[in-house]
């Protein structure tokens, strides 16, 4: 019998290798050389995310797929990568502003932040189903230790489990709904699943439990209201630069793949299936957003606020055209901006020797103390809030659009209903910078250049999505035509 | 070089103040004399700049004039397109006046965070000019919120004791009707493309579109809702006392001056020529609620204690007549609101003013806690008094020439809102003067009002050019008139033959269908 090798074409997974060489070496590094800097870690960090966004961008255009079809690297999954790996640089840049005395292993952290991107590119570059758990599985491991890395600390180390344990059952979700899949249609592979359906119609228990239980899998990764409740403990036990990372990256990837899913495979399209898809992002956005409002603690706060968010893409997926994807890939790229952007404020208001200031009280007449940390807070919190002429304003204003065309008048009524509830909240942190007197004397640390740097990028981002969108916009209208 | 700033006049004055916001971020914060006289310097060279706009504007012509395109988004039909005709010329040259004369009034009644107050004063002159020189809606509705931010900051950082408050219900207020707008310019957007094949958010292609009667009301609400909120209309007006109240001088002068009138113009320069045949149909219940806003604005300012509290409530009175003229939709009253709106920005402007310099003085606002001023202060009380008499309406003052214009233009339309709403004149007259004779009539009894300095030569210097328009608008108003008319005219007109055009349209196709968008194939 002869074994007939799929082709295998390494060449296509050359970004995720580069990734994983780097994040097998980084924690190794400190091992070796016992004096090593931080900031020395991070560079090399950072020098491993560009050679990774180099081959990405080097790819561009080539369609390329390798290991017989599992790995598809079109436009559609490089955009998304990119954006990962933007936020990862964000990330990094983030973590260098930790507490200084805080037991925090740096070479461990880069490694296991490596490990996350790998998964959630491998998530948007497959139609296989297989590789899409497998990509969900690596980002989740490696969240749940990343959430748990301050070992010494209570909140952290509950913060990780309660990860893990819900993490466990969503993968099981999936898991499951995979398996159905397969009995109901004998292939892992979206497009045939396609195929067939297309041909016999979509119709028996299993395809239908199967579906559903598919997308339960992704609402939890996602944290689509009911399948929230992990989200406020996590992101608040995590060290602000992971629940960063984890706000806009892994929600990012799920929501991406859950895009592919229903553009290759799936039949969400049929009027059942859009309804549920409709609750769910009308639950998503006013939960988040109402819950956001009685948060006193600003990582609480931005954590309920990510739900929301999830709910005004999911507004663009439901849009299921063009428009509507490329207003997903513009507003990912534009909260990866604002979202990092805002919880690296957070983290150098944050960052004390003794305490950490995390409430909304902390905040009280620091615009004036510290003019461009703040600065950079109000910019990020009107971002988040919509308002022109940010790039939040301009994403949302894709979604809206695309959501208006498909017929979604309503959905979009309550989409901008809850901005202005947002508004709200994000206002307050804007009121306590600047319009309240300080009760008492907070002192923050000098920062670290690396954060001053973060912030620039940031904001350069979001004012530059906001007023000059186009390039970018076309850019990502191009990349969507992938999706078939 | 003359060639090039006349082509592109409009951007400059326009993003001036924002590039002279952005330089100032880099100056220290402890010069702030610097502070202070750059920005005057600054607002006065735009004002000056900005002369060209109304001296070289052809009154003659209806069409937009210096006119700029280009291109910002194609693919998605946004561009940035500026332009200004005799709608909004008036309200351009209000604003580029009146930023000046705020940022002096602010000289030394903004002590602290002088070097922000000058920014978020810059930053909000853009975003005004923008809102009313847009002719894309994209654009229009960048302007119309962004501008949101700077007055939330003036109202919330240099506020009274419920500053926080107050700015908060200002943003959300104003925010929440700009969200539904949004969503029915982006229904207009796609309903464009359905008839024509191509997407744009341009004023005038948009203006071709033939709307149904039944998506003119859903559009119009939405458009209406947003405009009515920022006028203030009567039930949704009450943000406004609290955010008066609370802002500082220069932010209520500001906020009366100008923001007001984006509502109206809103009205004038969308939903009229949008949803001409909605607007008809809303008529009445506009101008019931601008008839109950009249009244009861004035009744309410009747029995405030608070001098700035009210002058706020005036203004509801006084913008439920630019109201009520607009929707009169014949040319006399039109042309009366858009005057008046020039009015109420110089009179109230000019009253917030006073108050704010009365205030800085015995830091108390409240009515009780004077009299007898005209003794102490002749020169103020000079001034007042030439402000309270333009804002009742005398003969000769600017104030009159406004509220007669619309109440003769309704009259004509419909007898009965105009004969209500001209009970609202003898009320103004009512609390205005009996507002100023306990202030500064009858014995000087207070000992803290016996210390009272007379106007200063920067006060004055603020009044005189603010008292100048009102006389000259009073006794001869066709300079401002006369730029708007052709405007109005041609503005009515296409209300009017697009209003039939669609009814026309309507009945041959039969009541049977409801349709979004009115094909023109039909008509054959």
């Amino acid at each position: 019998m002869e074994i007939v090798l799929p082709d295998i074409q390494l060449r296509t997974v050359l970004p995720h290798i580069v990734l994983v060489i780097f994040a097998c070496a980084l924690p190794l590094l400190p091992l070796f050389f016992r004096k090593i800097q931080r900031d020395l870690l991070a560079l090399i960090a950072i020098a491993g995310l560009f050679l990774s966004f180099f081959f990405l961008i080097s790819f561009w255009n080539q369609d390329l797929s390798g290991f017989g079809g599992m790995v598809i690297m079109d436009n559609f999954a490089l955009a998304f990568s990119v954006i990962f790996v933007i936020g990862g640089v964000l990330a990094v840049l983030l973590s260098l502003n930790h507490v200084e005395n805080e037991y925090l292993n740096y070479g461990d952290f880069y490694g296991m932040l490596f490990f996350a991107l790998v998964g959630m590119m491998w998530m948007v570059s497959s139609t296989h189903l297989l590789v899409i758990f497998l990509g969900l599985e690596v980002l989740s491991i490696s969240l749940y230790v990343l959430a748990g890395i301050r070992k010494m600390r209570a909140d952290s180390v509950e913060s990780s489990l309660k990860y893990f344990l819900l993490g466990a059952f969503a993968t099981g979700f999936f898991l499951y709904g995979v398996a159905l899949l397969y009995g109901a249609t004998g292939s892992l592979d979206l497009v045939n699943i396609r195929a067939y359906f297309a041909r016999h119609g979509f119709s028996g228990v299993l395809a239908i439990a199967g579906t559903a239980l598919l997308l339960i899998g992704f609402s939890f990764k996602a944290a689509f209201v009911p399948f929230h409740m992990w989200t406020p403990d996590v992101y608040q036990g995590a060290p602000t630069p992971v629940t960063a990372f984890m706000s806009s990256g892994a929600k990012g990837a799920a929501l991406a793949a859950l895009l592919r899913v229903i553009m290759a495979g799936l039949p969400i399209g049929q009027p059942e299936w859009n309804a549920l898809l409709w609750m769910l992002a009308v639950l998503t956005m006013t939960v988040g957003n109402i819950l956001a409002i009685v948060q006193s603690n600003v990582k609480r706060m931005l954590a309920y606020s990510s739900i929301a968010h999830a709910g005004y893409l999911l507004v663009g997926v439901l849009a299921a055209s063009k428009l509507g994807q490329t207003a997903v890939l513009f507003y990912m790229l534009v909260y990866t901006f604002m979202n990092l952007g805002a919880f690296g404020v957070i983290s150098y208001f944050g960052a004390s020797n003794r305490e950490e200031h995390l409430n909304l009280e902390d905040y009280r007449g620091l615009g004036y103390k510290y003019p461009f940390a703040s600065l950079a807070m109000a910019i990020f919190m009107f971002s988040l809030a919509g308002v022109p002429p940010t790039g939040g304003f301009a994403g949302k204003f894709y979604l809206f659009n695309a959501a208006v065309q498909a017929g979604y008048v309503w959905l979009v009524i309550i989409a901008v209903l809850n901005s202005v509830i947002s508004a709200y909240y994000y206002l307050r942190v804007v009121v306590n910078l600047y319009m309240r007197d300080p009760e008492r004397d907070v002192v923050v640390p000098k920062a670290h250049i690396a954060l001053s740097f973060a912030l620039i990028l940031a904001i350069f981002g979001v004012l530059q999505m906001g007023i000059l969108p186009a390039k970018i916009f076309h850019l990502f209208q191009y990349s969507v035509l992938a999706l078939k | 070089m003359f060639e090039f700033y006349m082509n592109h006049i409009l951007t400059i004055i326009t993003f001036l103040p924002l590039l002279g916001a952005i330089f100032l971020l880099f100056v220290p914060r402890e010069r702030e004399s610097f502070h202070r006289n750059f920005t005057l310097a600054l607002t006065l060279a735009v004002f000056i700049l900005s002369l060209p706009v109304f001296f070289q504007f052809d009154a003659s012509s209806a069409a937009f004039q210096f006119e700029e395109k280009a291109d910002w988004f194609p693919s998605l039909g946004i561009s940035y397109h500026l332009g200004v005709d005799g709608i909004s010329l008036l309200m351009v040259m209000l604003t580029t006046f009146l930023t000046p004369i705020v940022i002096l009034s602010s000289w030394t009644a903004i002590t602290r965070r002088v070097k922000e107050y000058m920014i978020v004063f810059l930053m909000l002159e853009t975003g005004m000019l923008g809102v009313f020189l847009a002719l894309d809606l994209f654009l229009f509705y960048i302007f119309w919120e962004g501008m949101l931010i700077p007055m939330y900051f003036i109202i919330g950082v240099w506020g009274g004791p419920r500053r926080i408050y107050a700015a908060i219900k200002f943003f959300l207020y104003t925010m929440f009707g700009g969200v539904l707008m949004l969503v029915a310019i982006l229904t207009l957007y796609f309903l464009h493309a359905k008839q024509f094949g191509f997407y744009t958010f341009d004023y005038t292609q948009l203006n071709q579109l033939l709307l149904s009667s039944k998506a003119q009301m859903w559009l119009f609400l939405a458009f209406a809702l947003a405009f009515a909120i920022k006028v203030p209309m009567f039930p949704f007006h009450t943000w406004l006392p609290d955010a008066h109240v609370e802002a500082p001088t220069g932010g209520s002068v500001i906020l009366a001056g100008i923001l007001l009138k984006m509502g109206t113009y809103g009205f004038l320069r969308f939903c009229l020529p949008f949803f001409p045949n909605a607007s008809h149909d809303f008529i009445g219940l506009i101008s019931i609620l601008a008839v109950i806003g009249i009244i009861y604005g004035a009744l309410v300012s009747m029995v405030q204690p608070d001098l700035k509290k009210l002058v706020a409530f005036s203004s509801v009175s006084h913008l439920g007549f630019v109201m009520l003229g607009i929707f009169a939709l014949n040319t006399i009253a039109v042309q009366g609101s858009i005057i008046q709106m020039v009015n109420h920005g110089l009179s109230t402007g000019a009253l917030f003013l006073i108050v704010g310099m009365i205030y800085e003085r015995r830091h108390t606002r409240m009515i009780a806690d004077f009299g007898g001023l005209a003794k102490q202060m002749p020169i103020f009380v000079t001034f007042f008094m030439i402000i309270t008499l333009s804002s009742i309406g005398l003969p000769g003052l600017n104030g009159f020439i406004g509220e007669f214009l619309i109440l003769l233009g309704t009259f004509k339309a419909h007898k009965i809102y105009a004969i209500l709403a001209a009970t609202g004149i003898i009320f103004a007259a009512v609390y205005m003067l009996w507002m100023f004779q306990r202030v500064n009539f009858g014995p000087l009894d207070k000992p803290e009002n016996e210390k009272l300095q007379d106007l200063n030569w920067r006060e004055i210097a603020t009044l005189v050019p603010i008292v100048l328009f009102c006389f000259w608008i009073g006794w001869y108003s066709k300079t401002f008139l006369g730029k708007t008319e052709a405007s109005v005219e041609q503005l009515l007109q296409n209300v009017k033959a697009k209003q039939e055009r669609i009814i026309s349209l309507e009945q041959a196709m039969g009541s049977g269908q409801v349709k979004w968008v009115l094909n023109q194939v039909s008509e054959e």
